[in-house]
């Protein structure tokens, strides 16, 4: 009867809702080095106007190198530019789904569901804000390096990668006026001492208010100690398989910890970003 | 105009489209309006609170997906207080679903559930994942029967039994139900499943197996529709595998009143709205002038041992 894919179904106002179902022109989508791909999206001012850093999407990825992935991938923001009119996504090929979303070209459609999830905040005390991820993860952090600017902060982003070459964002980061440190394992410096000396010497200078991080076990543990040492905050954005993306199918649950307790809450609707010091280390 | 509207018993729905009970939550408000549906169905609760199975909970199979969520529940209270509120906004009629271990339990949250605002109640009577080796009250035609009793003692409201495929006496526990004080059909559940990783050999769910839906459990759930349906003077409605205004207009034809969609909701969130507009579409370029003029006109020639087809010798 009608091909879903070509014509979503926007029903009523658009002022009702918060999230669309859409789907988007492929205006590029081109390796930025060997591991990662960077999709830009041709994307309505309504929707773009209600991202923000942190929150993500949930991408129906086409069928490709004949697979056909079932369900949906959710997938953080990379960039939203409203006067250009353009949704950036930034991934690394791992599965079918990320082949397929490879296989997209200038004039295809994309279908897309979000803006999704609740975002990164940056609280009034929160002057020098330390960015801490590795590889894809920073992609996850370069809308909230935008906000951070916006709003007159001082940033400090640690990027922490396999080799030099596979550094994601740094430039952006640079010019988002941030000072940039890297981290890499073919460099001996991306070890947790190295990144604990790191960071320990941000607090001495007082550069440090606040984390920001995101996917890595082993910084979000290190953060969490030092965040408990010198009472500092923090929020990470946590990835999870979804099925529904939306909060209906309750399979994408984490555990954390508050007031004592340990509860289990869903990484797409009560995340994906969480209170660093709640998340429960995996 | 062509007429949507459908009767499940006493109950009214303008449209025979409505959510399949864990594919659904006041969240899809976000991203559509939720009055367009023929009728709102709530994910399963029990009485008390439920963590819900081990991850992974989900995997995808070739066009399909497994689920093994576990029911996750926060219990009745805050159903009652949260949930039931809600769906007052919307004049479309609220259906609960329901479940429990033991008749006693579900007979309990049957009558706790009962207050105003609720339009139905749809017992989960079939759910794979409540006990061990997915068993479940609607595996055989006498467990039915009785926890069906036990719910109809306990609340005045349409109930409507969900099934499962998980049974070789499809007719039989369709029966079970109806004489056990059933007010409509739901058919059906999922259909016990697995999936294995072959690199780690580990299942692909945490909990070992689970429940498979989407298109590849549409013939199957559509068959048992077709059995119910004639079974019974109930009516049925269908469940499983429906994407598309064609799967419901098939579901129509093989007796259904009405539709449940689940998974495709999970792939366009707004499936239900568009597949609501196609079967107007449908209707209109067909010259029908109402839904009910498609139930149950399936042309089979009375064949009536097709319905006994590949059940289990007596």
């Amino acid at each position: 009867m009608m091909d879903l894919k070509e014509t979503p179904a926007p029903a009523g106002e658009k002022d009702d809702f918060k999230s669309f179902e859409l789907a988007l022109a492929v205006k590029s989508n081109d390796p930025v080095n060997g591991e990662y791909h960077r999709l830009v999206l041709e994307a309505p001012e309504y929707l773009l106007a209600r991202c923000q850093a942190g929150q993500f999407f949930h991408l129906l990825c086409p069928t490709a190198n004949g697979e056909t992935p079932y369900l949906r991938r959710p997938m953080s923001i990379y960039g939203f530019y409203p006067q250009q009119g353009e949704l950036h996504f930034l991934y690394k090929l791992a599965g079918a789904g990320t082949r397929a979303l490879a296989s997209l070209t200038p004039g295809d459609r994309l279908n897309v569901l979000g803006p999704l999830g609740v975002p990164f905040t940056i609280e009034d005390g929160w002057q020098n804000l330390v960015l801490v991820a590795r590889g894809v993860g920073l992609a996850t952090l370069a809308p909230l390096a935008l906000e951070a600017r916006r709003l007159g902060r001082k940033m400090t982003a640690i990027c922490s990668a396999r080799h030099p070459d596979y550094l994601m964002s740094v430039d952006y980061f640079r010019e988002l006026g941030a000072d940039v440190i890297t981290l890499t394992d073919a460099e001996g410096t991306s070890g947790v001492d190295n990144l604990e000396r790191v960071i320990e010497e941000l607090i001495a200078g007082g550069r440090a208010d606040a984390f920001y991080t995101c996917g890595s076990n082993r910084i979000l543990k290190l953060l969490q100690t030092i965040g408990a040492r010198h009472d500092l905050p923090g929020q990470i954005a946590l990835e999870q398989q979804m099925a529904c993306g939306i909060g209906m199918c309750h399979c994408c649950v984490r555990t954390f910890q508050r007031d004592g307790k340990l509860l289990q809450l869903r990484v797409c609707r009560e995340g994906p970003v969480f209170d660093m010091m709640e998340a429960v280390a995996w | 105009m062509v007429d949507l509207s459908v009767a499940i018993g006493d109950l009214r729905l303008k449209n025979p489209i409505m959510p399949a009970s864990g594919t659904f939550s006041e969240d899809l408000a976000e991203v559509f309006d939720l009055e367009r549906l023929g009728a709102h169905v709530t994910k399963t609760i029990t009485r008390d609170w439920r963590d819900g199975n081990t991850l992974p909970r989900v995997c995808e199979v070739n066009g399909s997906m497994l689920n093994s969520i576990g029911i996750p529940s926060k219990g009745v209270g805050s159903f009652l207080e949260k949930v039931v509120p809600f769906y007052q906004r919307y004049d479309t009629p609220l259906v609960v679903s329901i479940s429990g271990n033991t008749e006693e339990e579900f007979a309990t949250l049957c009558r706790e559930v009962s207050v105003d605002g609720v339009d139905a109640i749809e017992v989960n009577i079939s759910c794979p994942n409540i006990e061990e080796d997915g068993k479940a009250f609607a595996i055989r035609p006498s467990s039915t029967h009785k926890v069906m009793r036990a719910l109809r003692a306990a609340t005045d409201l349409p109930l409507w039994a969900k099934l499962t495929p998980n049974t070789g006496e499809t007719s039989e526990v369709a029966s079970a139900a109806e004489d056990g004080g059933a007010d409509a059909l739901v058919v059906a559940n999922t259909i016990l499943s697995m999936a294995i990783d072959i690199h780690t050999r580990k299942p692909k769910l945490g909990n070992l197996m689970g429940g498979l839906s989407g298109p590849s459990l549409k013939p199957i759930a559509l068959r048992m529709a077709y059995q119910c349906a004639r079974a019974t003077n109930i009516p049925v409605i269908g469940c499983g595998g429906i994407t598309t205004a064609e799967d419901v207009i098939e579901y129509l034809i093989a007796g259904a009143s009405a539709v449940q969609v689940g998974t495709a909701t999970f792939i366009h969130p707004t499936v239900m709205v568009t597949i609501i507009d196609e079967l107007e579409a449908y209707l209109r370029a067909q010259g029908l002038a109402s839904v009910r003029d498609l139930i149950g006109t399936i042309v089979d020639d009375g064949q009536d041992e097709a319905v006994v087809f590949m059940e289990a010798a007596p």
